[in-house]
Parts: C-alpha cells; sequence; structure tokens
C-alpha cells in the first residue's frame, strides 16, 4: 500500500462532504470523545470560575489569578485530549476492521477519511476552544483576550502540532487498546508539562525550560501570551512548527492503510 | 452468452468513452458493438477478454498462494472460482482488483493494469470483500450514500436495495444487521458504482437459501446487462446456477477450466444413461457405437457410459432393433463429484452447506 499521501481528487468531491457527515455523526453518536475533552474542560473552567479564592491574583503567579492560568491551560487540554485520542482510535479502527482497505479500491483514496476525521476533530476543538472562552469571559469575568489574531495563530499551529503527534500514534499502534496505551504514555506527561496539575510558574526552573519545549507547554506559554499581553514570542509558535512538521513527516512514511 | 450482451447499452457507452484506452492492444472504441471472434466459442464473443490472468504468481514469505495460474473472462460472462480453503482464490480476486501485486505475471482489465491504472479500474470494477465492515453507529442508508457519491455515474440505489432486500433496513444501524444482512449491504456496495465488472468473494456466505436465490438472480440481471462477474464461490448449487464457467483451483493452480456441465461430464469420464429395456438385447449392439465406452448391467437395468449425443445414439439404436428404453435416467453428478475426482478434496463441510 502507499504510504500516508494527499492524493489529487478523482472521485468527486462531495464525496468528501459525505465523509465529513459521516463521521460527524459517529463523533456526534459515540460522545465519549466529546464527553471526556469538551465536558471535562468546561466542568473545570466552571468550577474554577466560581471558587471566589481562585480569581484572586497572585504574585506566585505573575500577577495572574489561578482562573486566568487555567483557562490557557484548558484550551490546550482540549486540543491534546482530542488529538491524542479521538484522532488515533477511530483510525486505527478503521484500519483494524478493513475500512481503510476497503475505500483503497473506491475511486475514493483511504486519505480522504483521514481528512474528514482530520477536518471534524478540528471543528470540535475549535468550537471547544471558542465555547471556553466565551463562557469564561461572558461569566467569570475574563478580560478579553490581548490579541485575538495570535490567539487563533497560537490555537492552530498547536492543532497541527497535536495531530501530527496523534496520527504518529495512529501509525505506531496496530489495535485500538495499543493506541490507548500511547494515548495515555504521551497524554498525562505532556498535561504534566502544560501545568495543569501544577501551573508552569510554579516548577522549579529546569523543568519549566523543558516545559517550553513540550507541545503542550508551548500550546500554554502562547496562549497566555496573547490572550494577556500580546502577539505572542516566535519561540513557542516556531516549537509548534516543528512539531507539526517532524511528526507530520514521521507519519506520512509509517502509516499504513491495512 | 448471447452475442447481445457484448453490445453495451447506452449507460455502459457513456462510461466506456471515459475509459483511456491506455495499452490496449485491442482499442476498438468500446461504445461499438464489438465483432465476435469466434461465435462457436460462446466465451469468446467479445474482441477482447475483460479480464485477462497470465502466469499469477503471489507468495507470502516463501509460501505460495497462487502459482501460474492463468485465464480469460469474457466480457458478460459469470466466471466461477471454486476451490478448498487456503487453494488461492482471495489471493487470486486480491491481486485482479489491485489490492496486492503479483510477484509475477500480469493482470488486465479491460485493458488495464491494476497496479499501474488504479484511477481508471476503481471507477470501472466493484469489490466485494470476504471480510469488511462499517462503522457499528453508522446506518445502513448513510453507508449506502457515502459509497454512492464515490462514483460520478452510481446505479439505481433503490433497486439494488430492494433486490437485496435490504429495503426495511435503511434506517437499522450496521451494528444491528445480521450476519446475512452485512453481507448483501456489501454485495450493494460492490455493485453501486455500476460497475462494468463486479468482482464477488463469497458473495452469497451466510445468506438464507432465499436470499441466496435472490442474490442469484440480481447477478443473472446484471450479466443481461452486459456486466462481466468474477465469482468466487464454495457452493456448487451456485457455481452450477450462474457460472458460464468455472476455474478450478487447489494448492494455487489451476486444475481444471470448464463450464459447470462440462467439468461435471469430464470428472466421471463422460455421460451415464440407465435405462430398462422392453426386451433382451446383445450388449455389442451398442458396444460398436462410437459414443459408448461402457456398458454395464444392474439387475434387469442398464448402465451405457460413453460421451457425445449419448443418449440419441443408445435409444436410436435400440430403436432400429425394436427394443424400447423405459425409464430413462441421466446420471445426475454433480459438480462437487467433480471436484472431489478433480481434487481429490471435499469443497466444504457437510454442515456448511445448505
Amino acid at each position: 500500500m502507499r504510504p500516508l499521501a494527499i492524493a489529487l481528487p478523482t472521485a468527486p468531491r462531495a464525496a468528501f462532504g459525505k465523509l465529513v457527515h459521516n463521521e460527524a455523526r459517529l463523533a456526534w453518536r459515540q460522545p465519549a470523545g466529546l464527553i471526556a475533552g469538551v465536558g471535562v474542560a468546561l466542568l473545570l473552567l466552571i468550577i474554577f470560575g466560581v471558587v471566589p479564592h481562585l480569581q484572586e491574583s497572585s504574585a506566585q503567579l505573575g500577577g495572574l489569578s489561578a482562573f486566568e492560568v487555567y483557562v490557557p491551560i484548558l484550551i490546550a487540554f482540549v486540543i491534546g485530549v482530542l488529538a491524542l485520542s479521538y484522532l488515533p482510535g477511530p483510525l486505527v479502527s478503521y484500519r483494524e476492521q478493513g475500512i481503510l482497505r476497503r475505500l483503497s479500491i473506491t475511486p475514493v483514496p483511504p486519505s480522504w477519511l483521514l481528512g474528514a476525521q482530520l477536518a471534524v476533530q478540528a471543528c470540535l476543538m475549535l468550537a471547544t476552544v471558542g465555547l471556553l472562552l466565551i463562557v469564561s469571559t461572558g461569566f467569570f469575568g475574563l478580560s478579553a483576550p490581548k490579541n485575538l489574531a495570535g490567539l487563533a495563530l497560537a490555537v492552530v499551529v498547536s492543532i497541527a502540532a497535536m495531530f501530527g503527534i496523534g496520527l504518529v500514534i495512529a501509525a505506531a499502534a496496530r489495535t485500538s487498546g495499543a493506541a490507548r496505551g500511547l494515548m495515555a504514555v504521551a497524554f498525562y506527561p505532556l498535561m504534566f508539562f502544560a501545568g495543569l496539575y501544577v501551573p508552569v510558574q510554579v516548577l522549579p526552573s529546569a523543568l519549566r525550560g523543558i516545559s517550553h519545549y513540550t507541545p503542550l507547554g508551548a500550546t500554554v506559554r502562547a496562549i497566555q501570551y496573547s490572550m494577556f499581553q500580546g502577539f505572542p514570542p516566535a519561540a513557542p509558535l516556531l516549537v509548534l512548527a516543528a512539531y507539526a512538521v517532524a511528526f507530520g513527516l514521521l507519519a506520512r512514511r509509517f502509516f499504513r492503510w491495512e | 452468452m448471447d452475442l447481445q450482451t457484448c453490445a453495451a447499452d447506452g449507460r455502459l457507452d457513456v462510461q466506456a468513452r471515459q475509459l483511456p484506452l491506455r495499452g490496449t492492444p485491442a482499442a476498438a472504441p468500446l461504445n461499438k458493438p464489438a465483432t465476435p471472434v469466434s461465435a462457436s466459442r460462446p466465451t469468446q464473443a467479445c474482441s477482447r477478454p475483460a479480464v485477462e490472468i497470465s502466469h499469477l504468481r503471489k507468495t507470502y514469505r516463501g509460501l505460495i498462494a497462487v502459482d501460474g495460474v492463468s485465464f480469460a473472462v469474457a466480457e458478460g460472462e459469470i466466471f466461477g472460482i471454486l476451490g478448498p480453503n487456503g487453494a488461492g482464490k482471495t489471493t487470486t480476486v486480491e491481486c485482479t482488483v489491485g489490492l496486492r501485486a503479483p510477484d509475477t505475471g500480469t493482470i488486465r482489465l479491460l485493458g488495464l493494469d491494476p497496479q499501474a491504472d488504479k484511477d481508471e479500474i476503481h471507477k470501472i470494477v466493484g469489490v466485494q470483500l470476504q471480510e469488511s465492515s462499517f462503522p457499528a453507529k453508522l446506518r445502513v442508508a448513510e453507508i449506502i450514500e457515502e459509497f454512492r457519491s464515490f462514483y460520478r455515474q452510481p446505479a439505481d440505489v433503490t433497486e439494488l436495495v430492494e433486490a437485496l432486500g435490504l429495503a426495511g433496513k435503511r434506517k437499522d444501524y450496521y451494528r444491528s444487521l445480521s450476519g446475512g444482512q452485512r453481507q448483501r449491504l456489501s454485495v450493494v456496495l460492490a455493485l453501486i458504482g455500476a460497475p462494468k465488472i463486479a468482482v464477488l468473494d463469497e458473495m452469497t456466505t451466510g445468506l438464507d437459501p432465499q436470499a441466496r436465490r435472490d442474490t442469484w438472480q440480481l447477478i443473472e440481471k446484471l450479466r443481461d446487462r452486459g456486466v462481466t462477474i468474477m465469482l468466487v464461490t464454495h457452493f456448487m448449487e451456485e457455481a452450477e446456477r450462474l457460472c458460464d464457467r468455472v476455474a478450478l483451483i487447489d494448492a494455487g493452480r489451476l486444475v481444471a477450466l470448464d463450464t459447470p456441465a462440462g467439468l461435471t461430464a469430464r470428472a466421471r469420464g463422460g455421460k451415464r444413461v440407465r435405462f430398462l429395456p422392453s426386451a433382451p438385447f446383445d450388449d455389442r449392439l451398442l458396444a460398436g457405437l462410437p459414443e459408448v465406452t461402457e456398458i454395464e448391467r444392474d439387475g434387469r437395468h442398464v448402465v451405457v457410459t460413453g460421451t457425445g449425443e449419448l443418449v440419441n445414439a443408445v435409444l436410436f439404436a435400440l430403436a432400429a432393433s425394436g427394443v424400447t428404453a423405459h425409464g430413462v435416467q441421466l446420471d445426475s453428478s454433480t459438480l462437487e463429484d467433480a471436484f472431489v475426482r478433480l481434487t481429490g478434496k471435499h469443497l466444504t463441510e457437510k454442515g456448511e452447506r445448505s
């Protein structure tokens, strides 16, 4: 079988729309991903929002409140959960079930199904990130992001980087079980460096340095900067872009359709 | 096969014109009725084969799956591939549709190479694979709509869905379908692109007898429209009823290739007639006939084995001597007998048969 490659359309373009539609139906009918990603993030946001103590700005957190620190972390959490778990999961099971193989003998290349899956996940991520921002500014007094374009850019490169990592998991895992194992191995350390358990600001400086070079750590840094200061510095954006390119190429090299 | 099946109908014409005839020596326009090469050989009635496989060989890690198989399927023919488990049938099919690359040998589908001309092949070949499944939480109609959108000139979905008895299941989730219903859905999806060649790997396995007969009827209807059908099967009844010709494959090799009747006749070394003569007669009366090879007596009955127009020859010779044959029976040996004789194996477990 061919390695992962985006094929030129030889089938009707409308077919891609149908694929996206059916993948969206599947995401809706198997809502574990929605609940774990979107639901948990929203719940945590609301909990942080309603505890008055967490709204007080703290010198330890660089003048931000705990709530303000956690909004970017929850955005990174949503991108991480969806890309690491709810992207490789369906792809690996489609390969296990022979769905990708069956597609490879139709005019539609199986890469279109992968594309449809990416499109659905990206929409879900963007919608959730939007929802988190609206809820935190609308209900919990978060000030509007300082630089919206910078924020959008940070979210987009972060999604690309995490998609790359998710696709490498889908390439490496032969079974759905293996995909879940790899997801857990990758997800918890990445979330640690994103500051989910302890905000990065209070980590020892060595760990903080490592955090800046992890994909979700760089995500939090870029988003936090664009929300409270201005256009994010180049470093985290370049780190994310490097992850996107490196893991995208790895996935392209090793992904198998059957 | 009747010659008209070569002259594609209007719907097929449109597809044929879109088909680039790259690397095809017989570049006769497909939209013109082809001139038969030889009307006496029904399998060669069209100018070039729909499927042409020569010296196909495929090994998996040193294990030979297919070992030098060659055959050609005429346009509009229903061609059966029979063989015991592990004979290489599925490997042959997978190479034919381009899912696997042969080690050596060539394959052409309407002149196209399944490896080099994938895009064109996928437009004109519909495939049903033995093991395929779909997402559990999609409905039947949603899966069908998705696959329909892959083709620029899809088949009539309503007709297909009704012919395969899925009309009442359109709103059901895939996971709630029975094995037979899933099987029928995969046949729908193989045919949904209105293919010129349909390759079906055990399409009726797991179906109840009624559904099996309905599926056969659909396949015959498609053949009447000029679709070429390559059919891997387990069921002798299916091969006998549907196939114009059958390839017997065993241990990766082509053991025999003939019409179902021809295979049956070949396997028992000829035809056999059994009758009760109205009066005693001398064996020499029949032994002298060129058609007769053996005469046996079974009590008062006579059993004559031979070839060609055996029945006519025997009855005529008897009548000429004033003997009437009563209770004439033609041997009812089946393709199954032929199979056992040619391969020394049984095709299926007894319990598996309908």
